[in-house]
């Protein structure tokens, strides 16, 4: 699946996008931060307060106990601070 | 009443009266406008700022305004919308976003304008950063944002 990252999740992973395939283990997007926040420095450190991460499943705003099961593409971000 | 709905994502300003023109051009059951124009302020937090670079997801901002134009139009007799929201660098005094809605009474064209930037604040997915003195940092949140979303959704 394609992951997007943006504002300062984005700067703090140090990429906008890649392509992962987590195990079959990760299945919400709680488990997928979980799994993605254990991939390395930058990782545990965009993702080290769960609670404030945002979260879209192919352009749909999720909660974090949403299923990941068919996603084409999620994004992560900050709350929005548009307008 | 047939609908007007036009939203746009670009760089570039946008011209507020040239905006209102388009809703009311060459129809005469137009009886009210209602036109919200969010500016770039000098300072946030007290602190004095060059710039904001607004950052947002393509693709899903659109499909975010667009969902939120569809609801206000199903919930109040409107004869258009049109949302302008800009990406880039902004600077002190420029246009940020443009909400303009168009019906036959005050009432719809008040109440959709400001249920449309209530949403748009809270769920479209745009990002300010703030370039100041000290380097960049992006604006946080506010959780009236939120509070003042929510409130649409009591009926």
């Amino acid at each position: 699946m394609k992951l997007k990252y943006f504002a300062w999740v984005r700067e703090r992973i140090g990429k906008s996008e890649e392509t992962v395939e987590p195990p079959p283990s990760v299945q919400t997007i709680e488990e997928l931060i979980g799994w993605l926040a254990a991939r390395g420095e930058t990782y545990a450190h965009a993702f080290e307060t769960p609670r404030v991460i945002r979260a879209a499943i192919d352009h749909a705003h999720v909660k974090q106990d949403t299923a990941i099961a068919g996603a084409r593409e999620i994004a992560f971000f900050p709350p929005m601070t548009g307008g | 009443m047939t609908a007007n709905v036009t939203i746009r994502i670009q760089q570039s300003d946008f011209d507020v009266a040239q905006e209102i023109a388009a809703l009311t051009e060459g129809r005469s059951d137009v009886g009210a406008v209602v036109s919200f124009t969010g500016i770039c302020r000098g300072s946030e937090d007290g602190a004095a700022i060059a710039a904001l670079t607004l950052e947002h997801y393509p693709g899903m901002a659109e499909a975010e305004i667009t969902r939120h134009a569809e609801t206000a139009m199903s919930r109040w007799e409107l004869s258009g919308i049109r949302v302008i929201h800009r990406v880039g660098r902004i600077t002190p005094g420029e246009n940020i976003v443009l909400v303009v809605t168009g019906s036959k009474h005050r009432h719809a064209a008040f109440e959709a304008a400001e249920f449309l930037m209530d949403y748009l604040k809270a769920n479209a997915p745009f990002w300010k950063r703030v370039d100041g003195a000290d380097g960049t940092d992006w604006i946080e949140a506010r959780d009236h944002d939120e509070t003042a979303a929510r409130r649409w959704t009591k009926s």
